[in-house]
């Protein structure tokens, strides 16, 4: 990690939903690798406070499973949006970061990484096999990136209906 | 006859929470005949916990919801106080409870006032979707924005420091709480607590001057009689963590009153429809065409004879007062109400911070152990009911949750059918029609992501189709 730059990592989904749990999941590896400089936070969801604390850092990692990203994760950077998909108890990435600078005068630079889950359809707790396998490759990768401050973005996802809707709507922000 | 008539489906309902569906139907001269809001109810999750242990469940339930865990956790947490037989906790285990609970109520109402309810309210709910909105109010009114977000921030603090931390929290166990409130964090949330209070008496001046001003409007708006359901405490006074159920009708007669949760199923029933998933809750004195009610902020200010903190209390008479004392029936009056709450919660929090118990070593109860129980509260979004049955190996045999919106369902149905009634002009989905079905429902800040397996979000789709099902015209936004 560079020096001086505060990175913020919010892996957010419901560990109650078997594979939605990837984002929690990854804050808890990451957490036992106590990079310095790396504030890590574990939530349902992204919501309005979240805007302050990406406020007090200058990168953050939104982490969220992902239903059809290439395996086994996308690393995308996120740009605030005016447009918000209607008024919901949660926030998209880019909505947060929105806020952030809006309310907070944030200047973070912000991503997406996206882990390829698979299972989501029922109460449960515990990662798919091949979601174990992905979120293993995700810590690594972005422990890397965190360690050394510099962050490579994956290719372009591919093409999907929902993606192309919005590519915010395609992470699994909601299913608890 | 419903083969004839038409159908306009709007899908899903994104712009609330959730997934959820609304179809109009129009009669045969294309009149709206009902309006049926669609939710698809959680299923599984009882399956999910039988045979768990039942000191785990506290814990476990708060899987169900991100976005109101702490009321499945103390519902869940009260319902195996009495597994373990502890009928009267400790004076350190209930308040630190309370405080948890007031809390979770503070945050819930902040953020749905502030950043869901208020830019309805600040620019008007036939305005632009595309502003009215939180990023919306962010730009236009940032000090209000920036209250929100840290009153919300201030309310998970107390969460973090009562039930040990933000989410899956585990300080409320069978028979007490597993930690106390040390003096560092005491003084920690002290130091807000004067904000959080200036800051709530803002909102309920912002709450209850939209309505006051705009009582023409709002007063018919997806409004109806309706009977309120509330756990009230012995003295009839507001009491959100604990008490017996009163429901009352829509003139405030009692139906009911000081009914044992655990006696629910003698008075409550649930009615199955075909067309939906989510079951329909009503009385059963009165039968399901006229026992269903409404929960939440609206039927409890409505419900309770008084409110025990001074600042709320007054606000509640206020309240009670455009009614000329009897229950106020406007649906929007709910977002008046839920700021009267969030007053009185703060009241609450600064009530309890001053109070040593919350520093007391005594932090569990036991007594004689029983096979079934059942847990009630009052969670943001109205009455919360969780039902347990435990055999002699400790592990769950039988769960039945009744959550808020399940209660809110006929409530919600009839708001949609009256704004449709009245704003539905043609057969043309308008932005105008659109908003204010949205606008209705959000009154209720129905929470369906405990409710649905939502599987991401996906924009608002309205459909139009005749009456053999054709589709006649479709939109997106």
């Amino acid at each position: 990690m560079a020096e001086h730059r505060r990175a913020l990592v919010i892996g957010y989904g419901n560990p109650g939903r078997l594979d939605d749990g990837l984002g929690p999941a990854l804050v808890e590896q990451l957490e036992a690798l106590a990079l310095p400089d790396v504030t890590v936070e574990a939530s349902y969801h992204l919501s309005v406070e979240d805007a302050e604390a990406i406020a007090r850092h200058d990168v953050v990692v939104f982490v969220d499973a992902h239903t059809s990203v290439d395996e086994p994760f996308s690393f995308t950077p996120v740009e605030p949006t005016e447009h918000v998909s209607f008024s919901t108890h949660s926030l998209a990435p880019s909505a947060a970061l929105s806020l952030a600078r809006e309310l907070f005068g944030a200047t973070a630079e912000a991503y997406v990484l996206a882990i390829r889950g698979y299972e989501f359809n029922d109460f449960g707790q515990g990662l798919s096999p091949a979601a174990r396998a992905n979120l293993g490759e995700a810590v690594e990768s972005l422990a890397s990136m965190l360690t050394r401050g510099v962050f490579t973005v994956t290719e372009p996802a591919r093409p999907s209906a929902t993606a192309a809707r919005d590519k915010d709507l395609t992470c699994k922000t909601e299913n608890m | 006859m419903v083969a004839e008539n038409r159908k306009i489906v709007i899908e899903p309902v994104t712009r609330v929470e959730g997934h959820g569906k609304v179809t109009i139907l129009l009669d045969k001269d294309g009149q709206v005949a009902q309006a049926r809001l669609h939710i698809v109810e959680f299923r599984g999750f009882e399956r999910f916990i039988r045979g768990r242990p039942f000191w785990e469940v506290p814990v476990l339930v708060q899987r169900l919801c991100g976005i109101c865990p702490v009321s499945h956790h103390l519902a869940a947490a009260k319902a195996m106080d009495k597994i373990v037989g502890a009928e009267n906790l400790t004076p350190t285990a209930e308040k630190m409870r309370r405080l948890m609970h007031y809390g979770q109520t503070l945050q819930s109402h902040a953020l749905h006032f502030f950043h869901l309810c208020s830019p309805d309210l600040l620019f008007g709910f036939g305005s632009d979707v595309a502003t009215r909105n939180v990023i919306g109010v962010a730009a236009k009114f940032p000090e209000l924005a920036v209250q929100g977000v840290m009153m919300r921030k201030f309310g998970q603090e107390v969460i973090k420091r009562t039930a040990g931390k933000k989410i899956h929290g585990t300080g409320a166990i069978p028979g007490g709480i597993n930690k106390n409130l040390s003096i560092t964090e005491r003084d920690e949330l002290l130091a807000d607590i004067d904000q959080m209070m200036e800051w709530s008496r803002g909102a309920l001046k912002i709450a209850k001057g939209y309505t006051v001003e705009h009582l023409d409007e709002v007063a018919d708006f997806g409004s109806f009689r309706s009977n309120h359901l509330s756990i009230v405490r012995s003295d009839g006074a507001m009491d959100l963590y604990d008490g017996r159920f009163r429901a009352i009708d829509a003139d405030g007669n009692k139906i009911f009153d000081q009914v044992d949760g655990e006696d629910y199923l003698d008075y409550l029933a649930e009615d199955v429809r075909s067309w939906s998933y989510m079951k329909f809750p009503f009385i059963k004195s009165l039968g399901p065409d006229d026992g269903w009610y409404r929960v939440g902020s609206l039927a409890r200010v409505n419900a309770c004879d008084s409110i025990d903190t001074p600042e709320a209390g007054a606000a509640r008479k206020d309240f009670m007062a455009v009614t000329e004392g009897k229950p106020n029936n406007i649906t929007m009056a709910y977002h008046w109400a839920r700021m009267i709450e969030v007053l009185h919660s703060a009241e609450k929090i600064n009530e309890l911070l001053q109070d040593d118990d919350l520093q007391g070593e005594d932090l569990l109860s036991v007594g004689e152990r029983r096979d079934e129980a059942v847990g009630i509260l009052e969670a943001p979004r109205g009455t919360l009911i969780h039902h347990y049955k435990v055999d002699e190996n400790d592990q769950v045999t039988m769960a039945n949750l009744i959550v808020s919106t399940t209660h809110n369902n006929e409530p919600m149905n009839r708001a949609v059918s009256k704004v449709a009634k009245d704003h539905l002009s043609g057969v043309e989905i308008t932005e105008g029609l659109l908003n204010h079905v949205e606008v209705a429902i959000r009154a209720y800040d129905p929470c369906l992501s405990c409710a649905t397996h939502a599987l991401g979000r996906m924009p608002l789709v309205v459909e139009l189709r005749d009456h053999e099902g054709t589709l006649l015209s479709s939109g997106a936004k």
